[in-house]
């Protein structure tokens, strides 16, 4: 069994999971603060929107951006010297931009279920805007937090479409875990396909009793 | 003498609150339709008379008694700076909060107001400790006292002392009972130093048993601070124990202010008698200077105070009423009215005996110690006191404000 796919994976999942989770949150808490609900309703419909398309069609779009005879893939070519499309960073943007809507909607909801009256409480007391954030709203949201980030980083991991458009699907350097099964089976070799399927299947596993152990975190102090 | 008065003056506008406001609050997206909170308070709020006839110049407590959702909260809310009026003036010891003319609008966390929420608000994720220490971290309360970090510690400590926390420092609030919890919310908002303190319906949400003695609680540490609280209510008798002051809100108006024990004993309004608790209330036709004819309960009635063309309607608090030897059309030998009872509708209360006469008054009778024999023995006729009739201005004729005398 070739594990490079493995690696590959777990590398492009943890490279876009700390991209995702920082994002994510930093846009839910710029949506939540937003004062006109109709500014927040287009954000949130923008920000949510990877989520909803066919990943095809993210990765089509993300293709029609960053490819190399494209405008920001070129200049990415001449000032960085840098070929984002079909090289590794390319699953690392796929996996990102999929898993985004999970991390930014778990994370909206869980800043959202902090009691406002914490917030006017900490305002009061003449704590700033950053200081609540971090001191308020982070800690009392992060079972709601942690387990979008889990969620993120499972559908990054399983990411085949985007990363197929955009990074294509070779061995040893874009070729992810979802990339390899499909491989596999498309070459007939339903051994090897098996192998990567148990992988995926036991991460998976794990990732979701992650979630469910931060979902009983919070009663810890009370 | 003169001196005494000065100071008193001085003292007295140092907790100066002027509040004209507008409000219309942008729920979900929906306008409600706005309220006016016109012209509130005075520029001082201990008001009209009772400004010179104490010698004591703590400015206490004011309460706000109102309905529920008649705006009290909303009001709180606009001096916190957790709501933005539409328009009005805020005006704290004479710094400007909030001016929709000058465009002026002080975030709340530079306000310096404390307020006390109903759920206390305490952060969950905190020690008792750093509930009460969060305040003195702030850039901006550095900025202002420049206290090292072993002085905040020892305020920190000073106010757990205070409020009886030792020993609790390292609890989660979650942890705590709900008295304790609001020793916590105090301390937090004390250690603090906020011009003024605000709270907002703080027992509401508390049983009975409980309510009694917070308030008691909240009385001690409101005598111990120096600045001026500002407390919301609907609750007649919490307001009546705690409230030095008092400001009557009705849809988002003040419809009577003045210290609240003469305001108990003389509404003024007939919106303000209902809010005192005031059961009976009639419309008049008067007979004379001292006699009038209750419409509603169809009885003569002599009454203590002159009756001018101003009074419209008198009222009768329903524990005011003392049972009489026997019936007699009339007054008694000293000018008593007597009241029959007829045909009484009786119910019973744990202390309290509820009786509605056949002339549709209402009567509370205490019940003595010891009498708890269930059997209620109802007089011929009662004594209604000319000194306990209150004479009452129909609120709904316009007045500025509405000035409880």
């Amino acid at each position: 069994m070739d594990w490079s796919p493995v690696w590959i994976s777990l590398k492009t999942a943890s490279a876009a999971i700390v991209i995702t989770f920082l994002l994510g949150l930093l846009a839910a808490w710029l949506v939540v603060r937003m004062k006109s609900s109709r500014f927040r309703m287009i954000w949130d419909g923008i920000l949510t929107l990877p989520m909803v398309l066919p990943p095809t069609v993210a990765g089509f779009f993300l293709l029609y951006l960053l490819g190399v005879k494209r405008p920001i893939g070129q200049f990415f070519i001449d000032y960085f010297g840098v070929k984002i499309a079909f090289s590794w960073g390319a699953t690392v943007i796929a996996a990102t931009v999929i898993s985004f809507p999970l991390m930014y909607r778990s994370a909206r909801g869980a800043l959202e279920q902090v009691d406002s009256n914490l917030i006017h409480a900490a305002r009061t007391l003449g704590m700033g805007e950053g200081q609540i954030f971090f001191r308020v709203l982070l800690p009392n949201a992060v079972p709601g937090i942690v387990s979008g980030g889990v969620l993120a980083f499972a559908r990054g991991l399983g990411e085949f479409g985007a990363t197929a458009m955009i990074a294509g699907n070779i061995a040893g350097k874009t070729r992810t875990l979802p990339l390899a099964v499909y491989s596999e089976v498309a070459a007939g070799h339903m051994e090897e396909a098996w192998d990567y399927v148990l992988v995926i299947a036991v991460i998976a596993f794990l990732a979701v009793l992650l979630m469910n152990m931060a979902g009983n975190w919070k009663n810890r102090r009370r | 003498m003169a001196g005494l008065q000065a100071n008193i003056r001085k003292q007295l506008r140092e907790f100066s609150l002027d509040i004209s406001l507008n409000i219309s609050m942008d729920v979900s997206g929906k306008r409600r339709s706005s309220m006016e909170l016109a012209n509130s308070m005075e520029k001082t709020l201990p008001m009209g008379d009772s400004r010179g006839r104490d010698g004591g110049v703590q400015p206490g407590c004011v309460g706000i008694l109102g309905a529920s959702g008649c705006g009290k909260s909303m009001m709180l809310k606009s001096i916190a700076g957790i709501v933005t009026p539409e328009e009005g003036r805020i005006c704290l010891n004479g710094r400007v909060l909030y001016d929709s003319e000058a465009g002026t609008n002080l975030s709340a966390r530079k306000r310096r107001v404390g307020y006390l929420f109903q759920d206390y608000a305490l952060f969950p994720n905190m020690t008792v400790e750093e509930n009460i220490a969060i305040g003195l971290k702030t850039r901006i309360y550095r900025k202002r006292m420049h206290l090292s970090e072993k002085e905040r510690m020892e305020k920190v400590q000073e106010m757990l002392r205070l409020f009886r926390l030792e020993g609790l420092e390292k609890q989660y609030p979650g942890r705590l009972s709900g008295g304790q919890k609001q020793r916590v919310a105090l301390a937090r908002i004390l250690c603090y130093e906020p011009e003024m303190l605000m709270l907002d319906e703080p027992f509401s949400a508390l049983d009975a048993h409980l309510r009694e003695r917070l308030r008691l609680e909240l009385m001690e540490v409101l005598g111990r601070y120096q600045g001026m609280a500002l407390m919301v209510t609907h609750d007649r008798d919490e307001a009546y124990q705690i409230c030095e002051y008092l400001l009557l809100m009705e849809r988002g108006r003040i419809i009577g202010k003045g210290r609240t024990k003469e305001l108990f004993q003389n509404p003024g309004t007939v919106k303000a008698a209902v809010l005192t608790g005031c059961k009976n209330i009639s419309r008049i036709i008067p007979i004379n200077e001292h006699r009038v004819k209750a419409v509603e309960w169809n009885q003569e009635l002599e009454v203590g105070q002159r009756v001018d063309e101003s009074v419209t309607h008198i009222g009768i608090r329903a524990h005011d009423m003392i049972p009489a030897d026997g019936w007699k059309e009339g007054t008694d030998s000293r000018g008593n009215n007597m009241v029959r009872t007829g045909t009484a509708r009786v119910s019973e209360m744990p202390f309290e005996w509820y009786v509605t006469l056949e002339n549709g008054l209402w009567w509370k009778k205490g019940k003595q110690a010891g009498e708890y024999s269930h059997e209620f023995h109802l007089p011929e006729a009662l004594y209604v006191p000319k000194e306990a009739i209150l004479l009452l201005r129909d609120s709904n004729i316009p007045d500025d404000g509405g000035n409880a005398r």
